[in-house]
């Protein structure tokens, strides 16, 4: 399954290979379409693609390292 | 065919897409609008021809996407623009209007974004509208699905406040609890927007239902006698009215209706959840996802899709951004009904404590003109200020009466 994503990096972690880790880690194909990262934030809008319970693994890993993760377009939920 | 909706653009690299159920670009991710040929639009869609329209949004229906044909008309909008004199005495303002949008069918401007919603989705061929809301948008597309017959999903965290969940569900769709967080909540409407042929108001009919918001940039010119305000106060969710509300001003402008934009756009937002005033305050460009923490529900988005956009509107109109507390925004809610007998929820508390504030900063002079928008009505939240009001208990008897009161 394919799922579109927003990933946005505290400081701490602009620097970790997070979407290195999600592709080798946990077997999930990752395409990414837009980003902006500075030394002291980032965000990464990007595709995933892989086996719905890698994906789930891999955006449960992502999220305790501390990256917020978010379904591309913002939040849905609304007043 | 769709009047003058001429396609779908991408905020972000600009491939256009033809009028379908889309909301997010295939190659950039990137945010989806409706485009207009407004060439085809000049000296045919004239302000004699929108003054004879009826008395709603649905005057202006040249300029939102909706086709020729039926639409899902429950007269939203034409709100009363009340010339506020008590409350700009108050705030030191001479030239202050209230846009009253508390007094829409559903009792918010929801309203005129769900009934562009709905006349879309029926005409593509759905006959289902849902969307995933905290209140206001629960209600009014709930209510347009019943005016047009459709089928209607509900999407709402397990521990919405009863009365909110009461203000959806009469309309008779089905509402669906989800116990988790706002971000599970936000994660299970992505996946069941992708899973089932339902028009989701704020997924796939995106692009669609935020045009609604336009009207109240419309409104407000036409009610000003076909101009616009110095400044506008307007409160900010995910971003998209107050981007609206500039992107209408300026069609009127292009289409020659008004002779120029003079608006500053003033963005409020509560302190427990302001990421875009934050980024504006900032300097920066990023607007970083908050956790809410307001009384402000209606306003409570973390992660704001239109808020990059609002950070350029801000730009562009030489606007300003505050956000305040929530002792703030009660003291609003009863600042506005003690002055000018309007009831506005938390939403309509932000703006008017955020006026103040701008006010207080010099950002707002006292004669200039100014429309703060208030969006939602106050019986919607009730809770709010219920510690702030009081009564004064007598026995019945005149003796009482005269003693309790000091008559």
């Amino acid at each position: 399954m394919k799922q579109r994503v927003k990933f946005t990096f505290p400081t701490k972690l602009v620097t970790e290979p997070i979407i290195y880790g999600l592709g080798k880690d946990y077997d999930v194909v990752t395409n990414i379409r837009r980003a902006d990262v500075t030394e002291t934030q980032g965000w990464v809008v990007l595709e995933l693609d892989g086996n719905e319970q890698d994906i789930e693994r891999g955006l449960a890993w992502v999220t305790k390292a501390g990256v917020r993760v978010d379904p591309v377009g913002g939040d849905v939920l609304t007043g | 065919m769709m009047a003058y909706a001429r396609a779908l653009k991408a905020k972000e690299g600009g491939r256009e897409y033809p009028l379908e159920a889309m909301n997010i670009c295939e190659w950039t991710f990137s945010p989806l609008e409706v485009v207009y040929d407004y060439e085809a639009m000049r000296g045919v869609v004239t302000r004699e021809r929108i003054e004879s329209g009826p008395l709603s949004m649905w005057r202006y229906r040249d300029l939102l996407p909706v086709w020729d044909g039926p639409i899902v008309d429950m007269q939203t909008g034409y709100t009363p623009l009340v010339k506020a004199d008590n409350l700009g005495e108050v705030l030191g303002l001479n030239n202050l209007y209230i846009k009253n949008d508390c007094v829409n069918p559903t009792y918010s401007f929801k309203d005129r974004v769900a009934g562009v919603a709905a006349s879309v989705a029926q005409k593509l061929g759905f006959d289902t509208l849902a969307c995933a809301s905290t209140g206001n948008l629960a209600g009014a597309v709930a209510a347009h699905a019943a005016k047009a017959g459709m089928k209607c999903y509900v999407v709402i965290p397990a521990d919405l406040e009863k009365v909110k969940v009461v203000g959806a569900a009469v309309y008779g769709p089905t509402v669906v609890a989800v116990s988790g967080t706002y971000d599970d909540v936000n994660r299970l409407c992505s996946e069941i927007a992708d899973t089932y042929r339902w028009a989701f108001v704020n997924i796939n009919v995106r692009p669609y239902y935020s045009e609604g918001s336009k009207t109240l940039a419309y409104e407000v010119a036409e009610q000003l006698g076909w101009r616009t305000p110095d400044h506008a106060v307007v409160p900010a969710a995910s971003g998209s009215l107050f981007t609206k509300i500039w992107k209408g001003f300026n069609e009127f402008l292009n289409l020659g209706l008004i002779e120029e934009v003079r608006t500053r756009m003033h963005l409020v937002q509560p302190q427990g959840c302001s990421p875009i005033v934050t980024a504006f305050s900032e300097g920066t460009r990023d607007v970083r996802p908050v956790k809410p923490d307001t009384i402000a529900k209606s306003l409570a988005i973390g992660n704001p899709a239109d808020g990059f956009y609002a950070l350029d509107v801000l730009k562009e109109s030489s606007g300003s951004a505050a956000a305040v507390s929530d002792p703030e925004v009660i003291d609003g809610m009863l600042l506005l009904a003690q002055t000018e007998g309007i009831f506005a929820e938390t939403a309509g508390g932000v703006t008017i404590s955020g006026l103040r504030r701008l006010v207080e900063s010099g950002a707002i002079g006292k004669d200039d003109l100014t429309v703060a928008y208030v969006t939602g009505n106050g019986l919607k939240t009730q809770e709010a200020v219920e510690d702030r009001v009081e009564t004064i208990k007598v026995q019945p008897t005149m003796e009482s009466f005269k003693q309790a009161l000091g008559l």
